[in-house]
């Protein structure tokens, strides 16, 4: 640990993700170029909800998602979507062999193995013999965490982080601390949730669920719409890079994590949390607000989010705003999965120069004097990305991805 | 760099809270649960946060608030987490209702503070502190993952202090299921006598506990946090012997510069042998003691272990025997605490004056 450097770059070589728009990375682009939601009427989810509360569920049963991750169907969902989005992103790495390089696994989520959990309490809760084991037995976040890494081989160092909805941001900022530390050379990080009862429900109960498609950062907005999925980078020391036989993606060049220390479910009414998670990232790359290409936001679509993290853009951003966009318009609010899942969308945005549209914007917030993008474009000049997580608790992270120049 | 421990605060089924608390006489239960003994919060947190705090926040936070008086911190440069299970009783609360209740006319509180990140952010809200805050949920490694984040971001140098530490709660439905899979004694015991007892299981325990680590040294540090490390699934005991061998040679360290070893005996007699082969083999000459038969087992435990060896540290008294009668005033260089939660989750804590 004595070999802390700062300086040493941290660069993005592969990529996977799963999400109601596409069970990978291509299927997820096309939608998000085509213009294609994958928000809709509960399919999947037990739950009595359904018909009244839309949300974003990945388009598969668990037993196709199990034959997907090739993992047995009856281990909770959160899993088998993390095996899939972490294995596309460990493959499309072309990194010949981990063999010899020190690897680890930084995965997020919000519940845990919940959406077992909850069935496995409706039986155990009247007798408290009753209720199959192996339902609860990968109840703990970290236990989906496991059943990946088991999977990939993935021994040097395994953690779970779970901070609300920055969870897998912070997961990714972990990794690439432990890469400037010496400690590791490859790490795949990021997060997967499943969308369960127990989190319909209570975001539910918070009021703050849109019964319509999401408007994020749109004056008549209502709410979020939920989603499921997964998200992974794989970021690699500049040693790895160099050994690679593809290019690697771009480049992690900055990030911050800052607490808002002022409601536990709300956000300040100045965003001063996402002020300086935003702010520290820029500090963290060596960049100014006029070298960002485009903002990810993390534009839920709640009154209390969009203006929040509006306000704060409007303070650091003031007079040379970025296009933007909320990409949660598209996969619904994935929680512990968003952070990466829009890690993903960042990295190809400064890779291709991918601007995203904000599906459903129709009339500009009348505190803010933005709007944000409405069609997918290509902008090649973007070079460097910033993407937003805020969560629960008042925790804020942002992340910054910059082109490899050369 | 060396990294100091200005302050340490633990709340467990031991009378360990507040400064005074070491040594103590050990408090005996019969029986297989370990339940912390919690002080007046009313004395510690602001009544009318203290009234919408579940018991888990409510034990992280006084522990958390504790350790930074003792400090003499008002907010320090991080705060980061490590908790395996969360905050049981609102995730349960709120799990109930929506079964009972068909997913109806629920309250969004048990909701709201059932999120993994909640004491840390409470932590945060009180103390009004922006910087850093981060949870790590990561079974058995969840508070060896907080301590290994505070110590990288000491040596990155943008803070000089970190408050770290762990919560984990007991709550009788988890018990009820953590039964089924048999972690526990199924015949009543007295914990005083559970690691003598030579059968199967534990006993189940909980608590909250919280560090300040500083980079800059004070006159009132108890201790130093030499190293961490984890090991996951470790093939046999001979693998963790050389684990440990070469973690203290990455220290600059061999055995014999151990003064004590704090070891993770449970009274599982699976688990116990594995620290009896250790004792056998690289220990031969070292004093170990144990503290599971007070606090319980359950996945981050090993706060209570690094809270022991900064107070013994501090004081120069070891505790001898199960009852934690002490001995006379010594000078412990260093100190190990040797771990696993289990057999899955290996780890060793290295503590130093």
């Amino acid at each position: 640990m004595q070999k802390y450097n700062k300086d040493m770059p941290v660069f993005v070589a592969g990529l996977g993700m799963i999400s109601a728009i596409g069970n990978n990375v291509a299927e997820c682009i096309s939608a998000l170029e085509e213009g294609r939601a994958g928000i809709g009427d509960v399919s999947y989810l037990n739950t009595v909800h359904r018909g009244e509360i839309p949300v974003a569920e990945v388009k598969q049963s668990n037993h196709e998602l199990s034959l997907l991750a090739r993992l047995p169907g009856r281990i909770s969902r959160t899993a088998l979507l993390g095996m899939i989005a972490a294995r596309e992103a460990l493959d499309s790495a072309a990194i010949e062999t981990l063999s010899g390089l020190r690897t680890g696994l930084i995965s997020a989520n919000t519940v845990g193995g919940m959406d077992k959990s909850e069935q496995f309490f409706i039986d155990f809760l009247p007798d408290h013999a009753k209720g199959k084991l192996k339902d609860v037995f990968y109840h703990e976040c970290a236990a989906s965490t496991r059943l990946v890494a088991d999977q990939l081989g993935i021994r040097n160092y395994v953690t779970t982080i779970s901070t609300a909805c920055s969870s897998s941001a912070n997961a990714i900022m972990h990794g690439a601390r432990l890469i400037k530390h010496g400690m590791l050379d490859v790490v795949v990080a990021g997060g997967a949730d499943a969308l369960t009862k127990f989190t319909l429900n209570g975001f539910n109960t918070l009021m703050i669920l849109d019964r319509a498609y999401c408007k994020p950062f749109d004056d008549d907005r209502n709410g979020l719409n939920l989603g499921e999925g997964a998200g992974y980078v794989v970021l690699v020391s500049e040693k790895v890079a160099e050994l690679m036989k593809s290019e690697v993606v771009c480049r992690l060049s900055g990030y911050c994590n800052t607490n808002d220390a002022y409601h536990q479910t709300a956000s300040s009414p100045d965003g001063k949390g996402s002020y300086l998670a935003m702010s520290g990232a820029l500090e963290n790359s060596g960049l100014t607000p006029s070298d960002i290409g485009y903002i990810n936001l993390h534009g839920t679509g709640t009154q209390n989010n969009d203006l929040a993290e509006g306000t704060a853009i409007k303070r650091l951003f003031d007079s040379c705003y970025p296009p933007m966009s909320s990409t949660k318009s598209f996969t619904g609010h994935t929680l512990g999965a968003s952070g990466g899942i829009e890690a993903v969308f960042s990295s190809l945005s400064v890779k291709s120069g991918f601007i995203y549209p904000n599906l459903r914007f129709h009339t500009r917030m009348r505190e803010l004097p933005f709007v944000p993008e409405s069609v997918f474009s290509k902008d090649e000049s973007v070079k460097h990305v910033l993407s937003n997580s805020f969560g629960f608790g008042g925790s804020c992270s942002s992340l910054i991805f910059s082109k490899v120049e050369g | 760099m060396k990294i100091y421990i200005r302050a340490a605060s633990n709340i467990s089924p031991q009378q360990t809270f507040k400064e005074s608390a070491f040594p103590f006489q050990a408090v005996e239960y019969t029986g297989n649960i370990l339940k912390a003994i919690e002080p007046d919060y009313k004395d510690i947190i602001d009544a009318k946060a203290v009234r919408r705090m579940s018991r888990i926040v409510k034990m992280g936070v006084a522990a958390a608030l504790e350790c930074l008086k003792d400090a003499g911190e008002e907010c320090p440069g991080a705060i980061i987490t490590g908790t395996a299970y969360g905050c049981l009783a609102d995730t349960d609360n709120f799990l109930i209702g929506m079964i009972e209740q068909s997913e109806g006319m629920l309250s969004p509180t048990a909701f709201i503070q059932s999120t993994h990140n909640t004491a840390g952010a409470q932590i945060a809200l009180i103390l009004q502190c922006n910087g850093y805050n981060n949870t790590f949920v990561n079974g058995g490694f969840s508070f060896e993952n907080a301590l290994l984040d505070a110590i990288m971001l000491l040596h990155e140098e943008e803070v000089t202090n970190v408050l770290a530490g762990s919560i984990d709660e007991l709550i009788g439905l988890s018990h009820a299921v953590l039964s089924r899979f048999r972690l526990y004694k199924r015949l009543p015991i007295s914990n005083l006598d559970l690691l003598s007892s030579a059968s199967k299981g534990t006993v189940a325990g909980e608590g909250a506990a919280f560090f300040l680590l500083s980079s800059r040294s004070s006159t009132d540090d108890l201790a130093r946090l030499e190293g961490v490390a984890i090991f996951y699934k470790p093939e046999n005991t001979a693998e963790m012997a050389n684990n440990i061998i070469t973690f203290l040679a990455d220290h600059e360290l061999n055995i014999t510069d151990i003064d004590l070893v704090i070891t993770g005996k449970n009274g599982d007699i699976k688990n116990d042998a594995h620290y009896d082969r250790l004792k056998e083999t690289i220990f031969t000459k070292n004093e170990l003691i144990n503290y599971k038969h007070l606090c319980g087992d359950y996945p981050t435990s090993v706060s209570f272990a690094v809270w022991l060896a900064a107070y013994i540290i501090k004081t120069g008294k070891i505790p001898t025997g199960a009852g934690y009668e002490v001995s006379e005033e010594n000078k412990l260089g260093r100190i190990l605490i040797c771990n696993n939660y289990q057999n899955l989750h290996h780890s060793l804590v290295l503590i130093s004056a």
